[in-house]
């Protein structure tokens, strides 16, 4: 069972993160997937989040209670998050955004510049995207054809392909950032 | 062997309309609201309407009675809750005309909000709504209806509340037909009733009558006949009247007539014209009619 | 009975990834549902939106009424309309509906409104989490009636019990309840939609005698009277008033009795037929845990826990609430050390659960009052002192 929490601040996607892995996971991994959310005034403020629980058998209890993943792509969200990340876990940031504290106890921490990614690609808001297919590369909860087959319907039709892209190079950054880390290790 | 003296009656014209196994019905003597059903029947027996597609809803209250005695698919409902009834039973089956026949206390009261948001949808329906200045059931209690300085088992040193003027909160909703009139206009009440049948959308037709046990006997106005009097003293038949001017004041002058008559999209027509636009074929049109 | 398959227009077959709210608008939709009255109210909302997203395309009524009175009433009205019907709501639109819930009850009329609980009383929670209109699901309108109500514990059971809800109601004539909660009625899972041919779907219980001998309120064989629909040119009454086979007002004690035992019998005598719930190591346990809804996922996992501590635990998971499995209940009782009921609230089906078992098997309730699951922690506690 993995534990996951997507954070950022409110119109980064944050929620998409939540669903296009908790349905690629489960409707093309072949695993149980729960995604939650949090709502009302604290999902519009400054940071919010949503979570993904996957596992090979059925979900029981909900919510993540000690995440081993955390994304954060405000410095708001890693702020309130990070603290509740697990001693072990993997902590993925936009380095653009985040000002990361040196981490904690045998967390890894990996960073993209995700949002600068994006505007390379004509918009910001493909942020989202190019951290989940970062995220796909490092964290290997799920595959990343799952995750493009996610997409259509939880992105707009008319920009499947550029969100497609998106996710393409947050990936390959993934994997040189992987390669990059096992080399020094 | 009996010898047959007994000649049966002539058979009143309103039992087809009526549940005759219900009567004899349990309004007081000198009561206006049969003097309204007996004009709906009429209406009914004059138009050429298949009264199998005719229903009828009533809420709670002496006129919420009504209902139970006409012979149509009628549903007596809760205490201000005809209206969105009605509404239902319209959308589910738009073939239905259904008409809502109840009180000023039922509709005006409790049920305010659901005549404003009907009008305002000109959901297509009739409401016939028997204005007797107070809740009569329970006992003569103050109205939203109800004439300042009038006297009322809740109001005992008079009421001090301004009263609603029913056609102009009608048409300031939006309303496709509204008219006033008194029990003593029963062939214009008909008319009114025929002529809102006819009449697609929402329409409002107010009928102030007596109630001799409670509003009258308080007050001290006589019985039916002297508060038919009072109504023809003092009711002006002004046709397209300004709504605002239709004040009632405590046994003041009442402007009757038909106020509003005009063309709107039913709720049902903007939703089908509506929906056609913005989804073109995919759009499965709902309701309308051959 | 007549079962028919559903309708292909309203039903969206395949595997899909859905939060409990948009599951419920899918069954009420596969279910043949075409008339959604509703008013916006956290966190039921999402289903209304579904509903008045899809329905356009299937051929039907979405109406935003003025407020959860109208909504439940316009209902009514399009019951008798001819349509299977449904509202969603939440704590305060549910207090709302009390009163034509019993007018609903009292005309005999199918339909089914979802509640998405979250915590009250009054406003209390609008986004969080609760189980505290269990009693008054049961009890909340005026006077003596019976209902049904079932409590999904997953996206998947909102679409698959929102269909037997509808299912139900047309058998009994009643209104069904579906006791979701925030946490289900949020939480995004895998919802697998069978194609229609594989989903039944029971028709209204249609009168085709003759019409002048039409009686809307003359049990049949199973209680439960046959019904038309205006239009039809049957010109019957019916009306929230005592009253007697033609549907016509009889106010007086005799008929009341009559009119109030039938729409209690026709509930209770049937209620083997409308009574499920889950159990799991039930036979030689020693603690048993009954629990519905959110709670009992939850639940599982303290259970799981107690297990590996060499607890023998078995699970009863309620999912038709009301009428309540009271047979079932007792017959555990004479065998159980203990049931622990975990609930959102601060004890509603325990005393159900008390009354059942009758003083054979102690109750203890694990009480939260929402705004969040309970720690599974606190259930195993829980467990642990029951099982002593």
């Amino acid at each position: 069972m993995t534990e996951i929490q997507f954070s950022g601040f409110g119109g980064q996607g944050i929620i998409r993160c939540g669903l296009i892995t908790g349905k690629a996971a489960s409707l093309y991994d072949n695993k149980y997937a729960t995604m939650t959310q949090s709502f009302g005034p604290e999902a519009r403020g400054s940071a919010c989040s949503s979570q993904v629980v996957v596992s090979q058998d059925r979900v029981l209890y909900p919510y993540i209670t000690k995440p081993e993943l955390l994304v954060s792509i405000s410095q708001d969200a890693y702020d309130k998050y990070e603290p509740e990340l697990r001693e072990d876990g993997i902590l993925l940031i936009d380095t653009d955004l985040v000002k990361a504290r040196p981490a904690r106890g045998k967390i890894k921490m990996y960073g993209i510049p995700s949002t600068r990614l994006a505007e390379e690609l004509g918009n910001r808001i493909f942020t989202n995207l190019v951290m989940l297919g970062f995220f796909t590369a490092i964290s290997k909860v799920v595959t990343p054809e799952a995750m493009k087959k996610a997409l259509p319907g939880l992105v707009p039709q008319r920009f499947l392909d550029i969100n497609i892209r998106a996710f393409d190079q947050g990936y390959q950054y993934g994997l040189e950032t992987l390669s990059k880390d096992q080399k020094k290790s | 062997m009996t010898k047959e003296t007994e000649r049966p009656e002539p058979k009143n014209p309103v039992e087809d309309f009526l549940r005759m196994d219900r009567i004899p019905h349990i309004w007081c003597s000198g009561c206006g609201i049969g003097v309204v059903v007996s004009s709906f029947t009429d209406a009914l027996r004059k138009s050429s309407f298949d009264l199998n597609k005719l229903a009828i809803v009533s809420g709670i209250g002496c006129t919420g009675r009504v209902a139970g005695y006409i012979k149509l698919d009628s549903f007596h409902s809760t205490h201000g809750r005809p209206i969105p009834f009605a509404t239902g039973l319209k959308l589910a089956n738009p073939e239905l005309k259904v008409v809502v026949f109840s009180g000023d206390g039922d509709i005006f009261g409790i049920g305010g909000n659901h005549f404003i948001h009907a009008a305002r949808r000109n959901m297509d329906m009739v409401v016939i709504c028997v204005n007797n200045f107070n809740y009569a059931m329970t006992g003569g209690q103050v109205a939203p209806t109800s004439p300042t300085d009038a006297n009322l088992s809740t109001a005992p040193y008079g009421n001090f509340e301004h009263p609603f003027s029913l056609p102009y909160l009608a048409d300031a909703c939006g309303a496709s037909y509204v008219a006033r009139w008194t029990c003593l206009h029963i062939r214009r009440v008909t008319k009114s009733i025929q002529e809102a049948l006819d009449k697609k959308g929402f329409s409002l037709i107010e009928v102030i009558a007596p109630c001799v046990t409670l509003y009258a006997r308080r007050n001290r106005l006589g019985d039916g006949l002297n508060l038919l009097k009072y109504y023809y003293d003092n009711s002006v038949i002004q046709h397209g009247a300004d709504t605002r001017t239709l004040d009632i004041g405590y046994q003041g002058k009442m402007i009757v007539g038909k106020f509003i008559d005009r063309e709107r999209p039913t709720f049902l027509e903007s939703m089908n014209t509506h929906m056609k636009k913005a989804l073109g074929d995919k759009y499965v049109p709902y309701g309308e009619q051959p | 009975m007549k079962k028919v398959k559903a309708d292909p227009k309203g039903v969206l077959t395949g595997a899909h990834y859905l939060d409990g709210d948009f599951a419920i608008a899918e069954g009420a939709l596969a279910a043949g549902c075409r008339f959604f009255a509703g008013y916006p109210i956290t966190p039921s909302t999402e289903t209304a939106e579904r509903f008045a997203e899809r329905i356009p395309f299937v051929g039907g009524i979405f109406i935003q009424m003025e407020d959860e009175i109208a909504s439940i009433t316009a209902l009514i009205g399009a019951a008798w309309g001819g349509r299977k019907v449904m509202t969603v709501t939440s704590g305060p639109g549910f207090s709302l509906m009390m009163e034509n819930i019993g007018l609903a009850c009292m005309m005999e009329t199918p339909l089914v409104i979802a509640n998405v609980q979250r915590g009250g009383p009054s406003t209390g929670l609008p986004t969080l989490v609760g189980q505290g209109d269990m009693m008054q699901v049961r009890w909340g309108s005026h006077g003596d009636y019976q209902i049904i109500a079932l409590s999904p514990d997953s996206p998947q059971e909102c679409f698959d019990l929102t269909i037997r809800a509808f299912n139900l109601s047309e058998i009994y004539r009643v209104p069904v309840f579906i006791m979701a909660d925030e946490c289900v009625g949020h939480m995004h899972e895998k919802v697998v939609i069978p194609p229609a041919d594989q989903i039944e779907v029971v028709e209204r219980k249609w009168y085709d005698g003759p019409k002048d001998k039409y009686l809307p309120y003359k049990p049949d064989k199973d209680l439960v009277p046959f019904m038309v629909k205006a239009g039809d040119g049957y010109r019957f009454h019916t009306t929230g008033l005592t009253h007697d086979e033609r549907g016509y007002p009889v106010i007086n004690a005799e008929c009341q009795d009559w009119n109030v035992r039938h729409l209690s019998d026709k509930i209770t005598k049937n209620a083997d037929k409308i009574i499920k719930y889950e159990e799991d190591q039930i036979d030689k346990a020693d603690v048993v845990v009954i629990s519905y809804g959110i709670t009992s996922r939850v639940a599982y996992r303290a259970v799981q826990l107690a297990r590996k501590a060499g607890i023998k635990v078995g699970t009863l998971r309620l999912i038709t609430v009301w009428p309540f499995p009271e047979k079932r209940i007792a017959e555990l009782a004479k065998k159980v050390k203990a049931f622990v009921v975990p609930e959102l609230n601060l004890g509603q089906i325990v005393h159900e659960v008390e009354r059942c078992s009758a003083g054979q098997a102690p109750a203890v309730l694990v009480s939260h009052c929402g705004g969040w699951v309970h720690d599974p922690e606190d259930i195993l506690k829980a467990i642990k002192e029951a099982a002593k």
